[in-house]
């Protein structure tokens, strides 16, 4: 369980991002502690993607600011806070679909260890990036799956690979956009067991639709509400938030059973 | 990873071994034009090599990358004009000219995708046709005449035609060896990992833009050389070099050949040719057959000959 009086690993201040007539995030604050698993939750369309791309850069906020590890990231590119330790996987599966499973994952930790500019040795042969890969694979249950390109892997076997990926670029905070979009009720009870695994490991941003997922794995709970933090607890007291029922819960409950 | 014995390795290493003895072949039999013609192939072929690096593995598609060519045979033609005749001179200046037309070029231009990259890399490639077409002194709109070939202090004889058909075809070996070499190092996976998903590469870690650019300058130097042989073999530079279908002929080499093929270019230029030739000898529009032959290739073959070739092996 984390510790409240921790310095937070994760800040973010008033931060705001508009498109066109719509405020995707409004005026948004929240903290992330170190070692705490912080899930996101609100309805579709609550901004939750937004917030994290720019997290990590990929959407640069309007205002505010975003703090990491005590440094402000707010305007750095996405290159180097992946540098600095954030890492994420993509809700919709972003891979390099024409590599094979270790290639993904050996660029992520080649990424890691220094700069590129290596023009002669062969990049498939360095011992220790293949290990790190290798690795990150047999941790995600894609060990035998290694060699296989992208394009010929399963949806769960990829949204596998989306976290071995971010995991071989040793992150200190982990953000993960739905990784149980789309998975089967197998994969997605072997999705949890792997987090609950991670948890130990990495600080960890879950934005998740799985509400029995979420409940079963967060420290604490974020509800985002049209860009807007509406309540910010532990599970139990999400639970009972009354605003949070009105607003989200019971939405939520019906979109799950039509779905 | 072991080279394996597939139809489009095997047809790769005859190309090589037939090139290496075509002297052999024209010697016997007297035939000169085909060793001139072969001459001017490897050259065309290096040039569509070094534009493979950035279409077929980088993913840039540059209209503009016959503006080397140019600027690799101006520097030669240039500096013969002025008196420095000696290739130790020349050679390094054609190359650190394209290299240095490359980075302004691709600075600029990596900053845009898509048809904007198109556009602007055939619009540099145009500025440099019109500022050559305006260097009265070195021939103009007419041209530059090279008086004598580049002089390697009598190490190779340029004028010998066998000497500079190995020099070509050594150059072209050579970039192909470094082409390759690139494609599987660090620096090569990234310049492909941005091809295939530039978002994903920044987000673990990698400034996508350093490396295209780096890449961009690679290929246009490679070319610079091709242009510094090319203006050796027709003694002869002018602006039509640079002239967008010039580029648009090494594209096609590209592509027909195959992009993203280490062996495609030299297969594409080969074709693409000996095809011109041949067909000129019937017709003045050889383009009437040549439009159609890569439609067909774009329609039903994606890798070009040499991804025809490995679907064959497949089976």
């Amino acid at each position: 369980m984390a510790d409240s009086l921790a310095e937070p690993l994760l800040r973010v201040d008033n931060l705001v991002r508009r498109y066109g007539g719509i405020t995707a995030t409004d005026n948004l604050s929240m903290e992330v502690l170190p070692g705490e698993l912080h899930a996101i939750i609100g309805p579709n369309g609550a901004g939750k993607t937004t917030l994290i791309s720019q997290l990590t850069g990929q959407v640069m906020p309007n205002s505010g600011t975003i703090r990491f590890a005590g440094r402000d990231v707010t305007s750095l590119p996405s290159y180097k806070r992946s540098r600095l330790g954030l890492a994420r996987s993509f809700q919709i599966t972003s891979l390099l679909k024409d590599f094979s499973a270790i290639d993904n994952v050996a660029l992520a930790a080649q990424a890691h260890d220094g700069h590129s500019f290596r023009f002669w040795g062969n990049a498939r042969k360095e011992r220790h990036l293949r290990d790190t890969a290798r690795a990150a694979l047999e941790r995600v249950g894609l060990g035998k799956r290694a060699d296989i390109v992208v394009s010929q892997l399963s949806h769960g076997e990829q949204r596998e690979l989306e976290l071995a990926v971010a995991l071989a670029t040793k992150p200190q905070l982990l953000l993960l956009d739905e990784p149980m979009a789309g998975l089967g009720v197998t994969e997605s009870a072997r999705m949890v067991a792997l987090l609950k695994e991670l948890r130990r490991e990495v600080t960890i941003v879950l934005v998740e639709h799985d509400m029995e997922a979420v409940f079963a794995l967060a420290d604490r709970i974020t509800v985002l509400v049209y860009g807007r933090v509406i309540a910010c607890g532990v599970p139990d007291a999400i639970r009972k938030h009354e605003e949070v029922k009105r607003a989200y819960l019971g939405e939520q409950h019906a979109v799950t059973r039509h779905g | 990873m072991k080279p394996k014995l597939n139809a489009s390795n095997a047809v790769a290493a005859l190309l090589c071994a037939a090139l290496v003895l075509l002297p052999v072949y024209s010697a016997a039999t007297g035939n000169i034009f085909i060793l001139t013609l072969f001459t001017r192939i490897a050259i065309y072929a290096l040039a569509a090599a070094s534009l493979n690096l950035i279409m077929g593995y980088g993913g840039m598609m540059s209209f503009g990358h016959a503006a080397y060519l140019g600027i690799g045979g101006y520097a030669v033609g240039i500096l013969a004009t002025e008196g420095i005749g000696s290739g130790f001179i020349q050679w390094p200046v054609a190359l650190a000219a394209s290299a240095l037309f490359a980075l302004l070029i691709g600075a600029l231009s990596l900053r845009t995708r898509g048809v904007y990259f198109i556009m602007i890399t055939l619009a540099f490639a145009q500025m440099a046709y019109y500022v050559a077409s305006a260097l009265s002194r070195y021939g103009g709109d007419d041209g530059l005449t090279v008086y004598k070939r580049s002089d390697f202090a009598g190490l190779i004889n340029l004028s010998d035609r066998t000497q500079f058909y190995y020099l070509c075809l050594g150059c072209l070996f050579g970039g192909l060896y470094l082409i390759w070499r690139i494609v599987n190092s660090r620096f090569g996976l990234v310049v492909q990992g941005v091809r295939s998903n530039e978002q994903r590469m920044q987000a673990i870690g990698f400034p996508a833009y350093r490396y295209r650019l780096v890449c961009f300058v690679i290929a246009g130097t490679i070319c610079g050389l091709a242009g510094a042989l090319l203006a050796n073999n027709t003694d002869f530079v002018s602006p039509a070099v640079m002239y967008w279908t010039r580029s648009g002929d090494l594209m096609v080499m590209v592509i027909l050949g195959g992009m993203g093929s280490l062996f495609g270019p030299v297969v594409g230029a080969i074709v693409y040719l000996l095809l011109e030739e041949l067909l000129s000898q019937f017709t003045e529009y050889s383009g009437l057959i040549l439009g159609p032959v890569l439609l067909l290739i774009v329609l039903f073959a994606r890798g070009g000959i040499m991804g025809l070739l490995g679907r064959m092996s497949r089976g």
